[in-house]
């Protein structure tokens, strides 16, 4: 490859898709969720296909790499709709032998029903939603599902999928060092090949926001505490062959998720549903594109006008080359440093990863720079100690 | 030309707040001076850091025709002086331009350090005194002690001190006749040689310089060549005229008279305050007596937080030195923060209205490095250096002794809070002079070193008394102390911006409180910063700034692309309002929050 091109192709071309409803809000989730009791599921599989239609118009002669079914809680979704989406996507794209399915599931028994209608449809990868290892912690994290509820439905995800990951939440409140050691030692021995394990963020406008602004919520780790589990976290997942190949993500070789790896290998990709983000290569532009969030908007948008979009503007080259560096230094295998190259038009500074590799934040190998996991918990100074002028 | 027997001259002395601007306002409304549709309130006070802080900085003035009671009309001149002890002497050559004074007193709140002050230099500028209880109409008011406190303290006869609300305009007719009746006319002599006092002067885009002058004797005309007598200056006069308050040009003005004169003058620096004006020819022999130069007295760096916008700040100090002659400024190089000026403030007051003048009106983000005065460095060869900044202090080894300025300060306080005025003057070095009781409230002299003072004295008494006490201060000379340079190493790096002079005494103490106001001011970094005092090689007081251990996103997908972005975004444009120092960002507060003193 010539070091001086940049395209979509270095990372892959995937689909993401947005189902924004839950039946309840968890008090820690800041994403595009929203409780209806009822859904037109009909509506909205005519306004997902006719989206479909609008973005293929665009990137057709595509090989589409992935397709990722997230949320809200996409497992809510009729299996008919999951399967009338994914039959309008193979006909407008040419999926690649390989092609990657996935759709995020919460844990209980009834939507486990629905994981065989899933597969016939062509998914091929779940991701569950576990959080937590024990009642008490699944309760305050507000989930609606129990830890045996949830052992159950990955048996079947296991039986009906090819490939299954398991998401958990750590740092919670009144967690131990300990206590999450023996859950993570738990959660290895069901000998997954895909664990997603996230340290649980307060986030602004959430139920846990407001309450850690009144001061009322207790027993959360302090971030020396947090930053003790994260190292250990890495330590016990190497040890058991499940290293992270990204700051929260760890998976046996080959497990990876391949389009999440689009999102760091700052590929391309199109968003569809309410409040979705793309990055498109448009006519040689890598397009920043960003659909209506508010589900009703949206859906009257699509209906109404033709398109869900909100938000289209090019990516200047040197937004693609930070956005491109605070992608891919989340990965193991860190970034390309000539690709930063051909998009800044400059080079990172010398001194100032020579300054973090000293202090054992990065190394650099001939042509790739890469974040130790010291300096992965670290990643956002590092990330702006690479950029200082 | 108004005959003598009908001008009254005079000025309105008070503390801050006590209603000074309110007073003048109501004065001016009540003579017709100015329509009722044009007042503002607080009309004199021009610029706005002035009005937000109820301060006036220049002074201004203003002639009022006024038909008395007997039938006869009168020009009543109010000059309107800076209240404030940073320009103490700027008021005392505004004192001598007037033959009274109205002594305002806020009639809930009584005599403050600061009216003391001012009435002083009223007195000895051979004032009539016409003492005026404001704000009536209030319910706390109590006019029977303040009063009392008046002829107890100043000392002056308040019998029939006028009772006044300038809020509502009760008195103020009273005000008016009492300027007339009891303030006496100025005294002068037409056919003399020209001899006026330069009150004050201050730039204006349009005209030039503008110079505030009182005639004491002779006539000033348009077309005259006047003559500066401190360094003989010539100059034509193009406009003469006077304030109502604004300009209104006349032809000349006469004995007793106040207004003023443009002259092509283009820089504040060729007018000092103080100064007597002649004309070029045949001109007066003697000087008026008093006048001096200003001379600064708080030094501080001002160095731009982006260096880029060196030569806006460049541009920014030289225009506000056009209208401020009593501002100095020279170029200064930093290690830690590179290109800046060392500038020489008259007092701290002054220094803060400059600093937010040039961050406000300029838009330059500054730091401001630690306030410090002049010592007097004796050399072991017999010679004696000033010393304006910390950073450029001679090797030990060639210092024979080094003499600090000394201030008295005098500070009026409730007693119940004496016990913690005495101990803050106490824990400055200070020496106590005299203690004094007027009714519940104290009257404390002290001997201070003016640098305990200019940093957060005025702030940290202001805390301990609840905001109830008063202060004001006079230099009194120089004395010998047993002063040292302390350093503070960050990361075993000098960052000279924070050297300090400190007393030997108390350089642990001041090290110790320094290194651990530090240590909450700097962010953490990847690594552990250790933050250190020192004096000469030796280290004498130390902390441990750990390092961060957790700064990552756990969830980033290709929807937190955007939101990530931004963050850095505001990460970098955070880290430009910090200074790096080797490897450390220091941000442009910690520069001045180090130095205060909680306790």
């Amino acid at each position: 490859m010539d070091v001086l091109t940049e395209d979509w192709q270095n990372g892959g071309f995937g689909l993401y898709l947005h189902w924004p409803f839950c039946q309840s809000k968890c008090p820690y989730c800041d994403f595009n969720s929203h409780v209806s009791s009822s859904v037109d599921q009909a509506r909205w599989q005519h306004a997902f296909l006719s989206e479909i239609e609008r973005v293929g118009e665009e990137t057709g002669g595509r090989v589409l790499n992935t397709v990722f079914f997230g949320g809200g809680t996409p497992s809510l979704m009729d299996p008919a709709l999951v399967s009338a989406i994914i039959e309008k996507i193979s006909d407008t794209w040419t999926l690649a032998n390989d092609v990657e399915i996935s759709l995020e599931a919460n844990p209980t028994s009834i939507e486990a029903r629905r994981f065989r209608g899933y597969r016939d449809a062509g998914v091929n990868r779940v991701s569950m939603g576990a959080q937590a290892l024990n009642d008490e912690d699944l309760k305050r994290l507000g989930r609606l599902h129990s830890a045996a509820e949830a052992m159950e439905a990955l048996d079947i995800a296991r039986k009906t999928f090819d490939r299954v990951s398991f998401d958990l939440i750590y740092a919670r409140q009144h967690q131990a060092l300990d206590d999450w050691r023996a859950e993570l030692d738990t959660a290895l021995s069901l000998s997954l090949d895909h664990l997603s394990l996230y340290q649980l963020t307060i986030e602004q406008g959430t139920a846990f926001g407001d309450r850690f602004n009144r001061g009322r919520l207790g027993g959360l780790p302090d971030d020396n505490a947090s930053a003790d589990m994260y190292l250990a976290t890495q330590e016990i997942c190497d040890t058991a062959g499940l290293s992270a190949y990204e700051v929260s993500n760890h998976a046996k070789n080959g497990f990876e998720s391949r389009h999440n790896l689009i999102y760091w290998r700052y590929g391309d990709y199109a968003g569809i549903g309410p409040g979705a983000h793309g990055r498109l290569t448009l006519l040689g532009e890598k397009t920043a594109i960003e659909t209506h969030s508010y589900p009703q908007k949206w859906l009257e948008a699509v209906e109404g006008t033709g398109t869900g979009e909100m938000y289209r503007e090019l990516v200047k080259k040197e937004d693609q080359a930070l956005e491109y560096l605070m992608m891919s230094l989340r990965l193991a295998e860190g970034m390309d440093l000539d690709r930063f190259h051909a998009l800044a038009g400059h080079r990172i500074n010398p001194l100032n990863i020579n300054r973090l590799a000293d202090l054992g934040m990065v190394f650099k190998t001939r042509d790739r720079l890469v974040a130790t996991p010291n300096g992965r918990v670290l990643l956002n100074s590092v990330l702006s100690e690479l950029l200082a002028e | 030309m108004t005959d003598l027997s009908k001008i009254r001259n005079f000025s309105i002395v008070a503390h801050i707040d006590h209603g000074k601007s309110t007073l003048a306002d109501r004065l001016i409304q009540e003579t017709g001076t100015v329509k009722d549709r044009d007042m503002k309130a607080q009309l004199l006070d021009a610029m706005d850091i002035e009005r937000e802080r109820g301060i006036t900085i220049k002074a201004n003035t203003v002639r009022i025709d006024y038909k008395a009671d007997d039938g006869q009309d009168y020009v009543l001149n109010l000059i309107d002086t800076p209240g404030h002890v940073d320009f103490a002497y700027e008021v005392s050559r505004s004192m001598r331009a007037v033959e009274g004074s109205l002594l305002v007193v806020d009639s809930t709140q009584g005599v403050e350090a600061q009216t003391l002050a001012n009435v002083y230099q009223a007195i000895d500028a051979d004032h009539e005194i016409v003492p005026v209880l404001n704000k009536i109409d209030l319910p706390a008011s109590d006019c029977d002690r303040v009063a009392e406190q008046i002829e107890d303290v100043i000392g002056i006869d308040a019998t029939g001190a006028l009772q006044v609300s300038a809020k509502t305009g009760q008195g103020i007719r009273e005000t008016l006749e009492a300027i007339v009746t009891q303030l006496p006319p100025p005294k002068g002599e037409r056919d003399a040689p020209l001899k006026a006092m330069l009150v004050d002067s201050w730039y204006d885009s349009y005209l030039g310089v503008i110079v505030l002058v009182r005639i004491i004797d002779g006539v000033l005309k348009k077309g005259d060549r006047i003559r500066m007598m401190s360094n003989n200056s010539v100059h034509p006069v193009e406009r003469i005229g006077v304030f109502r308050p604004q300009m209104e040009m006349i032809d000349e003005l006469g004995p007793g008279e106040i207004g003023f004169l443009t002259a092509s003058i283009k820089q504040v620096r060729d007018t000092r305050v103080g100064d007597t004006i002649t004309t070029e020819k045949k001109g007066c022999e003697a000087a008026l007596p008093g006048f001096k130069p200003s001379q600064p007295v708080v030094f501080c760096g001002l160095f731009p937080v982006d260096n880029a916008e060196f030569e806006d700040l460049r541009d920014a100090i030289s225009k506000l030195s056009l209208n401020d002659a009593s501002f100095s400024s020279e170029m200064e190089t930093s290690a830690a923060l590179g290109f800046g000026f060392r500038c020489g403030f008259l007092g701290l007051l002054h220094l803060e209205v400059i600093r937010d003048r040039l961050e406000r009106e300029y838009d330059i983000d500054l730091i401001t490095t630690a306030p410090s005065v002049i010592y007097q460095i004796y050399m072991r060869d017999g010679t004696v250096q000033e010393l304006h900044n910390p950073a450029d202090m001679p090797d030990l080894t060639f210092v024979d002794h080094i003499e600090e300025p000394r201030i008295k300060a005098t500070i009026l306080v409730p007693d119940e809070y004496l016990g913690d005025v005495l101990k803050l003057c106490q824990d400055r070095r200070g020496m106590q002079i005299d203690l004094t009781y007027a009714g519940s409230r104290a009257m404390v002299v002290y001997d201070l070193p003016l640098n305990e003072v200019v940093f957060d004295f005025y702030d940290r008494l202001k805390s301990v008394t609840k905001g109830y006490a008063s202060f004001d201060y006079q230099m009194i000379g120089y004395r010998e102390d047993h002063l040292v340079k302390m350093q503070v190493l960050v990361n075993d790096e000098p960052v000279d911006a924070l050297s300090t002079m400190v007393h030997r005494d108390r350089a642990e103490t001041r090290g110790r409180a320094m290194v651990e106001k530090l240590k909450d001011l700097i962010p953490r970094h990847m690594f552990k910063i250790p933050i250190q005092a020192a004096i000469g090689g030796k280290v004498i007081a130390r902390e441990t700034l750990s390092a961060m251990r957790k700064d990552v996103t756990a969830k980033c997908y290709g929807g937190d692309v955007s939101r990530k972005k931004k963050l850095l975004d505001k990460q970098k444009a955070g880290k430009k309002k910090m200074r790096q120092f080797g490897k450390v960002d220091i941000p442009q507060e910690a520069f001045i929050s180090a130095l205060k003193m909680d306790g």
